[in-house]
């Protein structure tokens, strides 16, 4: 499969460590699940986000709830970018009044979409606390964001790309950072 | 994807994956009017003129809403305080609200073909909001968007159409859009109401309304325009209800769990009766409430540019 300018940064392996790491780090940054709930950002932070959520699960018998957020309508880039991205549906299916939120994303890049994606989380309600969990932050922040928790830093070049593709959406776990020259152009996004 | 076209005219201009993406595109749009903060900053900083040559309360506050849930802002132009009594002409009066540079001008307007024309002229955005007895294409949109929601598909459903087709641009819209998307379509009304031409538009025709409504999953009641009854069009409101009226015997004929649309404003106890309109059936107030949500959908689609000038 990937040959020429990609190289496999994480295999199903490596990404259900970094994945429990992760689900491990927020508990005992938070001491318990009381009031603690995640948001996976559309489209590939929402398996991530249930699979941190069942993780959790498992180490204190109370999966915490979750809940999906679409960012497109939140992005400083319309008028910019030359086509529309699909707007998804957002559901947060609890009150985030007095939550303690765990946002959850594929990729930290520039950041831009976590600050969508605070201000969407703000208009649903106050939360109490937001922290961020990324699978991969591949650095070349163009805003002042930084994650909480992160299952690997990639140092990239910012004409690199980063995919992640998961069993849930693309069929398969797995990140892959792709080099400029090989470009898979897959519809549905997911490259960062 | 993108729409084609950076204004919307008509359903006739559509092809069935701009319609689907208009449709789906709404989907994600009608969670924000079930928030406690029913506001995004989508169209932040954006100005959208409704021009409204024509009186129209729904179909106005409909776009207001959207526009205003889109953080758009937004300014509402119409015939009765405008210059047109003054003599203006339309292509004038467009060039001064152009003036004020709007991104967007939604045009309701007595004329079939206003928008299209304006069009032509205008650097907006132009949004029909329904052209004489020619096109309605965001009524049509939230019919179909109602239609799925409850039926979960549009391709199959049959659909009849009962009333006023002469002179019901929502009527056209509705057939163009349906009949592109895979409906079997029946239209129905009074000869005097329904032009034979109808049927090369791809959709059945009839004159008795038992024949559209059997065995339909979608029955959707025009609009009785009372002043056409001055133009001979019918001889009596009460022979109009009696025989095109949808009451719950007739309504028994339609497919089990059929659901009955009206685009409003309706004249209970003539195309409809009050038990239907207020039934376990009527889907009219859900009808209300997506058209804000597609409205919101046309308006994000069209923000921006077209692929072609994307691309450049």
């Amino acid at each position: 499969m990937p040959s020429g300018g990609s190289v496999r940064l994480m295999d199903a392996a490596t990404i259900r460590k970094a994945l429990s790491r992760i689900a491990h780090e927020i508990l005992e940054k938070n001491k318990s699940l009381d009031d603690l709930a995640l948001v996976g950002i559309q489209t590939r932070g929402v398996p991530l986000a249930r699979r941190i959520a069942l993780s959790l699960g498992a180490m204190e018998r109370q999966v915490p709830p979750t809940g999906i957020l679409d960012i497109n309508l939140y992005r400083d880039d319309l008028s910019r970018i030359g086509y529309h991205p699909v707007v998804r549906r957002t559901e947060v299916p609890f009150d985030l009044e007095g939550k303690k939120i765990v946002l959850v994303d594929d990729v930290l890049y520039t950041g831009r979409t976590i600050r969508a994606a605070l201000a969407a989380l703000v208009d649903l309600g106050r939360p109490e606390r937001i922290q961020l969990a990324v699978l991969v932050d591949r650095g070349h922040r163009e805003l002042p964001i930084r994650a909480d928790f992160v299952g690997k830093n990639v140092p990239t070049a910012d004409s690199d790309r980063v995919e992640v593709r998961l069993t849930e959406t693309d069929g398969e776990d797995e990140v892959v950072l792709l080099a400029p020259s090989h470009r898979a152009d897959r519809p549905g996004g997911g490259t960062r | 994807m993108k729409l084609r076209s950076r204004h919307l005219l008509g359903i006739a201009s559509l092809e069935p994956d701009e319609i689907a993406l208009i449709l789906d595109t709404a989907e994600g749009f009608a969670e924000v009017s079930t928030r406690e903060i029913k506001k995004v900053p989508t169209l932040r900083g954006r100005t959208v003129v409704n021009f409204f040559v024509e009186p129209s309360t729904r179909t106005r506050s409909s776009f207001e809403l959207a526009e205003k849930r889109l953080s758009a802002d937004s300014l509402n132009f119409s015939a009765t305080a405008s210059s047109f009594v003054k003599g203006e002409t339309l292509l004038d009066t467009a060039r001064n609200l152009e003036a004020m540079a709007p991104d967007y001008i939604v045009l309701r307007h007595s004329e079939a073909g206003a928008p299209h024309f304006l069009a032509l002229h205008c650097r907006s955005s132009i949004v029909n909001a329904g052209d004489g007895a020619h096109e309605h294409p965001t009524q049509a949109l939230l019919d179909a968007f109602t239609m799925r929601q409850r039926k979960g598909r549009l391709a199959g459903l049959r659909v009849a159409i009962v009333g006023d087709i002469l002179h019901s641009r929502v009527a056209r819209s509705n057939v163009l859009l349906l009949t592109r998307v895979g409906a079997e379509v029946t239209v129905c009304g009074p000869p005097t109401l329904l032009p034979k031409e109808m049927a090369r538009l791809g959709c059945a025709v009839t004159h008795r309304i038992e024949e559209a409504i059997e065995g339909a999953d979608v029955v959707m009641m025009l609009r009785v325009q009372l002043e056409r009854m001055q133009s001979g069009f019918f001889p009596t409101l009460r022979e109009y209800a009696r025989l095109y009226g949808l009451d719950p015997r007739r309504l028994r004929l339609a497919a089990q769990d059929a659901i009955v649309m009206h685009p409003g404003p309706m004249n209970r106890g003539i195309e409809i009766m009050g038990e239907v309109a207020d039934g376990g059936s009527s889907v009219i107030l859900e009808q209300v409430t997506n058209g804000v949500a597609v409205r919101m959908a046309v308006l994000y689609l069209l923000a921006g540019g077209t692929e072609s000038e994307a691309a450049a």
